[in-house]
């Protein structure tokens, strides 16, 4: 890792439609392994709210415990960010979210964080639909306690130790699918012009988004043998490449017929998927599923966005809350005041 | 034979079988007393099951206005043979015992020593009515119709309870009064009406009580009233007796009064979470992005609790917990009511940590502490735990009127908004600007380019920055402590009464008694009962932790302190010794756990055996408090 932070800045750094630089979405330093995929994450998750023009202090960032958990310091400083409880990240963002439905919640989690320890809350937090980006950090093991095999190893999958992983792996973007989340993503640490898009796309999404990045860990997961090691994941990739085009932006660019997919989001902005791939209809959970299942049994990774249901209803919705956020509400909107508390009274006579 | 007799002061009990509809008819006999005027607190001694095991229902009526349990039965209405034979022996001699006749009574368990009222119920209702369910709803109705013959009821509000309770249904009202009077009639007509043990109106009922037009109602509905009133706009939660009414009432009073008025939408929002894990993230989460969030459990719940207890408690997010007391793990004893939480609330969590606690007694304290909660919770971003029971959580209880100001104002605590940030010379989120141990907040999106900060659990210095410093730590959790010394203040403050004038002191000790929640009421009615024997006892009456000074002043001022509580170990006991110093030998304990709530004679009688064993008569200790 690096400890010193260059501080100089190039004068005329491009702005965005807010006037932000790119700098204006930085974070700390990171202390994660030189080389570590996670960096790369946080790179994209800033671009991503760069060139999308969010304002950074609107967006809050929460994650639960590992390596993964430890990205929000280092991107979005003006940002809030909650560093909660190992795999309860997403109790603490549905809580959040309902407090104020008006914030941008990114949360970041591991395979680890998710696929074990915070399975549970993963699960009910995609049937509440919370309104929120979840991005798994995933790499297979145990970065922070020193490599063991996480859930989402592949089985037959070899850790550095060398022992054979004798237990299927948990698909996390399958489960999210077969769980009805919104819109289900998978994407590649390494693959920035493919995950920037999601991620925008992802935070353009009016309900519960989810990416699982395959992001391999140098130290404890990049040997041979490894099935989520940079040269295997490199091999086996099968991109979907992605364009991702705000609302307010004119589409330029022109596709070829029969060769891409498009997707309107809720707020107007469009995902296009530049390459079709065979048997994929991003708009059908059962497609969806084959789709993964039939490139995993050929050994390859599909990525790019897998399924998208532009019209959820998000938990905010469904617990027909008002539109103001819960935490502006004073005494005013609260408090019922001492004449109803006398008519209470009356009917406990 | 005796029989044991008194206006306005005894105690009845119902021996049901659960699921057979007694609870309704057994709460329109404790409401028509209570509509008499005449102090009543009625108990449902419940089991973990939805039909068919027994269950039971104390009535205490009381002139003076004791609302704890006495102790003992003066009246048992029998309708379960399944717990009969205990249900006979547990009558006091000169007592009585109705029961349904229309088997007869196995000759081994009579008694001679009270006195037995067989009515038919069984017989007078296949007679009456053909259908098997009102069967067995109406009989629960009769034996209430031939009690307000033997007690004196009156039989005009049986009637007016029945119309508020069926409003508009005229069909069930009218079915409802015959069978009330078929049991009064049938009592009337067969035994001398009413029995030594009866009721009236006015009376002796103690002033205080007939000036107030009291409110019977349980501690969880006031709690969720306290949440309603005090602001609460997130609850998350996972179904637990016996906390489960708590959310339901929220929702229930939230239903109605938090609906914004131009869209209809609601100004609230209740999650059932999947877990208590779940419930405490989200409220954490919620608290953490400023709104005022809650959570209602039990036990186990505080178990699963307290990992986020603990985040909450070093990251200082307000939250806001009701813990209603049960019995411990699993299923079954936690049905029964308990104080057994004092010590794994306390100190719930890992690594140093105290968490502030409050006991309500009453109803209207359940509502004014919950209030309190989320004003303490946001002033002293901490979490805050509100310490019920069973017994105050789901039992009814007669309580003056909830009362509000309206010039009240919700204390957010310290919160930088925009305005604040660019007043504020330095900020810092963990920097100590006022000395008491409580520092500036923000929330999220609240300034574009100040006051966004990292919370994390305790590696961290005063300015939110990453930190595994030994020196950052040590401060950080030194100004943690500095913090709970604030809250001394704060919180509600212990209190006392008038010590009791005794003519003939049998002891020379200086004796006080300490206790918290539903102990208080059997204690006072118990130090009473000792007084005239010549034990006079001042009385102390916990209402928060951490501990006011008063209280190391109240020890300190007596020789020998009862700590009177509901759990095996002593833990307010404990808790005392731990947090004041205390030699362990000044403090003894005065305990029931047996589940069912702790009653007054019970009290007295372990204070008497105290006070007359060897061991009560050591020399008193003087120099032990520092």
């Amino acid at each position: 890792m690096s400890y010193i932070k260059p501080k100089f800045r190039h004068p005329r750094l491009p702005t965005n439609n807010l006037g932000y630089t790119i700098a204006d979405y930085d974070g700390a330093i990171s202390t994660l392994c030189a080389g570590c995929g996670h960096d790369s994450i946080s790179a994209s998750i800033r671009n991503a709210c760069f060139k999308s023009s969010l304002h950074p202090h609107r967006i809050a960032k929460i994650s639960g415990i590992g390596c993964s958990s430890k990205m929000p310091t280092y991107f979005l400083s003006r940002s809030h960010g909650f560093n909660s409880v190992h795999g309860r990240m997403p109790s603490v963002a549905t809580g959040a979210s309902l407090a104020n439905r008006d914030l941008t919640y990114v949360g970041v989690s591991g395979d680890g964080d998710t696929a074990s320890i915070g399975m549970g809350q993963f699960i009910h937090l995609m049937r509440r639909n919370v309104n929120m980006t979840y991005i798994v950090a995933n790499n297979g093991c145990y970065g922070l306690t020193k490599g063991q095999d996480s859930a989402t190893a592949d089985l037959g999958s070899i850790s550095k130790y060398g022992d054979v992983n004798g237990f299927d792996g948990i698909d996390l973007a399958s489960l999210a699918i077969l769980q009805g989340a919104s819109f289900v993503a998978r994407s590649f640490s390494g693959d920035k012009e493919q995950l920037e898009p999601l991620i925008r796309a992802a935070m353009a999404h009016n309900g519960f988004a989810f990416i699982d990045v395959v992001s391999p860990c140098v130290t404890f997961n990049n040997h041979n043998g490894s099935t989520k090691s940079y040269a295997e994941t490199r091999d086996h990739l099968d991109a979907m490449p992605v364009d991702f085009v705000p609302m307010r932006d004119e589409i330029r660019t022109q596709y070829a017929e029969g060769t891409s997919q498009s997707v309107t989001l809720h707020d107007g902005s469009v995902i296009h998927l530049r390459k079709a791939v065979s048997g994929l209809a991003t708009n059908d959970r059962q497609s969806a599923l084959n789709t993964i299942k039939s490139n995993e049994d050929k050994a390859r990774i599909l990525t790019g966005l897998l399924f998208l249901d532009p019209d959820t209803q998000n938990l905010s919705t469904s617990l027909e809350l008002a539109t103001r956020p819960l935490n502006e509400l004073g005494k005013d909107e609260l408090c019922p005041g001492s004449k109803v508390l006398k008519s209470i009274n009356e009917g406990l006579r | 034979m005796k029989q044991i007799k008194g206006t306005n002061d005894f105690v009845v009990k119902f021996a049901n079988v659960n699921g057979t509809g007694s609870a309704s008819a057994n709460h329109l006999f404790a409401k028509a007393i209570f509509r008499m005027g005449i102090p009543v607190s009625p108990r449902n001694i419940f089991p973990s099951n939805i039909q068919g095991l027994p269950t039971w229902y104390e009535v205490r009526v009381s002139s003076k206005g004791y609302l704890g349990r006495r102790g003992g039965v003066d009246l048992m209405v029998c309708v379960n043979p399944q717990s009969m034979e205990q249900d006979i022996a547990s009558v006091e001699p000169g007592g009585y015992f109705v029961y349904d006749n229309t088997k007869p009574l196995a000759p081994h368990l009579k008694r001679d020593d009270i006195h037995f009222f067989g009515i038919p119920f069984t017989e007078m209702c296949m007679r009456e009515y053909s259908v098997p369910r009102l069967q067995q709803l109406l009989k629960n109705v009769v034996y209430v119709g031939a009690l307000a013959a033997l007690l004196d009821i009156d039989f005009g509000v049986l009637k007016g309870l029945l119309n508020d309770q069926f409003k508009g249904k005229e069909k069930l009202i009218s079915s409802n009064v015959h069978a009330l009077e078929m049991g009064y009639q049938y009592a009337t007509e067969n035994f001398q009406c009413p029995l030594p043990i009866k009721l009236k109106k006015g009376g002796n009922v103690a002033p205080h009580i007939l000036e107030t037009p009291h409110i019977l109602m349980n501690g969880n509905t006031a709690a969720a009233l306290g949440a309603i009133y005090g602001g609460a706009t997130v609850a998350a939660w996972y179904p637990i007796t016996p906390s489960t009414s708590v959310i339901d009432s929220f929702a229930t009073y939230a239903k109605r009064l938090r609906i914004d008025a131009g869209s209809g939408k609601k100004n609230y929002a209740v999650v059932q979470a999947e877990d208590e894990l779940a419930a405490m993230g989200m409220v954490v989460g919620a608290g953490w992005n400023g709104a005022r969030a809650f959570t209602a459990t039990s036990g186990p719940g505080v178990s699963l609790m307290s990992e986020f207890l603990g985040l909450a408690y070093f990251a200082e997010v307000p939250v806001v917990l009701i813990n209603v007391q049960r019995s411990g793990p699993s299923t079954g004893m936690p049905t029964r009511s308990q104080q057994s939480d004092v010590l794994a609330a306390a100190y719930a969590s890992h690594g140093d940590t105290k968490q502030v606690l409050l006991f309500p007694a009453t109803p209207q304290e359940c509502f004014e502490m919950t209030v309190n909660a989320f004003d303490l919770s946001e002033r002293l971003q901490t979490p805050i735990i509100m310490m019920s029971d069973l017994d105050l959580g789901m039992n009814d209880w007669m309580s003056p009127p909830l009362e509000w100001d309206d010039n009240y104002e919700m204390d957010r605590g310290k919160v930088l908004d925009a305005q604040g940030l660019d007043d504020a010379k330095k900020w810092g989120r963990y920097l100590d600007v006022d000395g008491d141990g409580i520092c500036y907040r923000t929330l999220p999106g609240a300034h574009p380019t100040k006051g966004a900060y990292f919370t994390r659990g305790s590696s961290k210095n005063e300015m939110a920055v990453y930190s595994e410093s030994g020196d950052d730590y040590v401060r950080n959790v030194d100004r943690l402590l500095r913090k709970f010394e604030t809250a001394k203040d704060l919180v509600p403050q212990p209190k006392t009464h008038p010590p009791i004038e005794v003519k003939k002191p049998k002891t020379k000790l200086k004796l006080g008694a300490l206790f918290f929640g539903t102990s208080a009421s059997p204690s006072y009615e118990a130090v009473e009962m000792l007084a005239p024997e010549g034990y006079p006892i001042d009385t102390m009456r916990i209402r928060a932790f951490p501990f006011h000074n008063d209280l190391d002043q109240f020890i300190h001022d007596h020789d020998l302190v009862f700590v009177i509580e509901q759990n095996r170990d002593g833990q307010m006991r404990q808790l005392i010794m731990n947090e004041c110093q205390i030699a362990p030998t000044k403090l003894t304990s005065i305990l029931n756990y047996s589940g069912t709530p702790i009653t007054a004679r019970d009290i007295a009688n372990q204070i008497r055996t105290s006070l007359n064993t060897k061991s009560a008569k050591i020399v008193p200790l003087h120099a032990e408090t520092a």
